[in-house]
């Protein structure tokens, strides 16, 4: 590259001698006051203001992102609680659901269990009663039984034409009965 | 008609320092307002607006201009970081200063008509200049006549006599090359935007010169345009890529002044 620059610079020296225009030197005061005046300046407002006021946009971005995080993180753990509550008492009210089913069923089985004790001691009791006037029934007809056989005994002697003593009629009868 | 082209295609006349306004001089010395320093104006004058509407904007969600200040801040941040470590922030405001004053420079160069002020070895000297001051000023502040130790690296174990004939040989090296720095630093800068702002306008003249000399000159028109199109890209990789290097080796060299013995 230099050698190309020579080669340019011999060619534009050849052609009418005309200095090489980096090398002049009446415009180095010039240069060096603008270079110095303007990049002083560059840096005066760059280092001032300008840098400063983007490293704390920069800075600013970082703590709102991690500020955000974590309150996304801090939400997040606030979700997983609400969602144990949840989950706790919907376990809870099942447990009641079921204890409170079991106690009504429980009542609603003593209360079968009354009734029935209830309508059974009363059919029991009427069948006792029933059984009583049976055996009561029974006896009398059965005492009727011999009084009408002995009547109709006599009566039959009677028709036959002959007669015979009551009572040999009553204990036959009563030997023709059984026990009686 | 020729001579009005070749006028038109002397690859010098762009770097040509014209005086806009006269100004009286200040201790005899000429400080008139040329054209070079009327473009220098114009890119600290653009640079300050860039700057200042990221910075004034300030949102939290930026918009695309002002993500773009804040990614030459962050990028300028890094890079210092990345050379000199934290401690090297401290000179934050003197680097982005740098390379963005060396950046729009060259990047208003490429505008044609425009005046690179970056082509002119007084400015890129100066600059050059500033940072080895700054340099050799912190590090004698900082650490003493410790700073001298950048010369003599430490070598480690090692016999006396073998340390003596390294140092011999290693200490006028170390000191040569850091003369050497502010001149290297000035015209690798100076160098590039010269050859490549002459080589842009070389094949530029060619294309007029080849189409109003006809004949042959028909073929080689067409072939100096692509050449124009390709060096125009190359121009402005070079433009950043050098203001990029210049800013990085500042960080280089002031990494010497806060740390000297490496």
């Amino acid at each position: 590259m230099i050698a190309i620059m020579m080669a340019a610079e011999a060619a534009s020296g050849a052609k009418e001698a005309a200095p090489f225009p980096p090398f002049e030197t009446w415009h180095f005061p010039s240069q060096v006051f603008w270079l110095v005046l303007l990049f002083g300046t560059l840096y005066f407002v760059l280092s001032r203001f300008i840098l400063p006021s983007i490293g704390n946009t920069l800075e600013r971005r970082e703590s709102s992102i991690a500020s955000d995080l974590d309150e996304a993180a801090r939400l997040n753990e606030e979700a997983v609680d609400a969602q144990k509550a949840v989950e706790v008492s919907i376990a809870k009210a099942h447990a009641k659901a079921r204890e409170t089913a079991d106690k009504a069923r429980a009542k609603i089985d003593k209360t079968i269990a009354d009734e029935t004790a209830k309508v059974d001691a009363e059919v029991d009791a009427k069948l006792a009663e029933a059984d009583g006037r049976i055996t009561e029934l029974r006896a009398e007809a059965m005492k009727n039984v011999a009084t009408i056989a002995g009547e109709t005994t006599e009566v039959i002697l009677s028709k036959l034409g002959t007669k015979a003593a009551k009572r040999s009629i009553n204990s036959a009868v009563k030997t023709a009965l059984g026990d009686g | 008609m020729n001579l009005f082209f070749y006028g038109a295609a002397d690859p010098m006349k762009q770097f040509e320092v014209q005086k806009w306004f006269e100004l009286p001089p200040v201790f005899g010395y000429d400080i008139s307002f040329t054209n070079a320093a009327g473009f220098m104006l114009l890119g600290v004058v653009l640079c300050i607006a860039f700057f200042s509407y990221a910075a004034s904007r300030g949102k939290v969600v930026p918009n695309r201009l002002q993500s773009m200040g804040e990614i030459g801040y962050g990028f300028v941040a890094d890079m210092i970081r990345g050379t000199a470590g934290e401690e090297g922030l401290r000179f934050f405001p003197f680097v982005f200063t740098l390379f963005f004053f060396i950046l729009f420079a060259n990047l208003i160069g490429m505008v044609p008509y425009a005046f690179t002020t970056t082509s002119h070895i007084i400015v890129t000297g100066l600059l050059a200049l500033l940072v080895i001051s700054i340099v050799i000023i912190f590090g004698l502040w900082k650490n003493g006549l410790k700073f001298f130790g950048l010369f003599a690296p430490s070598l480690g174990d090692m016999p006396i006599l073998g340390k003596i004939v390294i140092y011999a040989i290693l200490i006028p090296i170390e000191i040569i090359s850091f003369i050497a720095r502010p001149l290297t630093l000035s015209l690798r800068l100076f160098a590039n935007m010269l050859a490549g702002h002459i080589l842009l306008k070389l094949f530029a003249g060619f294309v007029v010169t080849g189409i109003t000399a006809g004949g042959i000159g028909l073929l080689v028109a067409p072939l100096a345009f692509g050449m124009g199109i390709a060096l125009n890209a190359l121009e402005f990789l070079v433009a950043g890529l050098q203001a990029y290097v210049f800013a990085i080796l500042t960080c280089v060299y002031l990494n010497d002044a806060l740390h000297p013995s490496h």
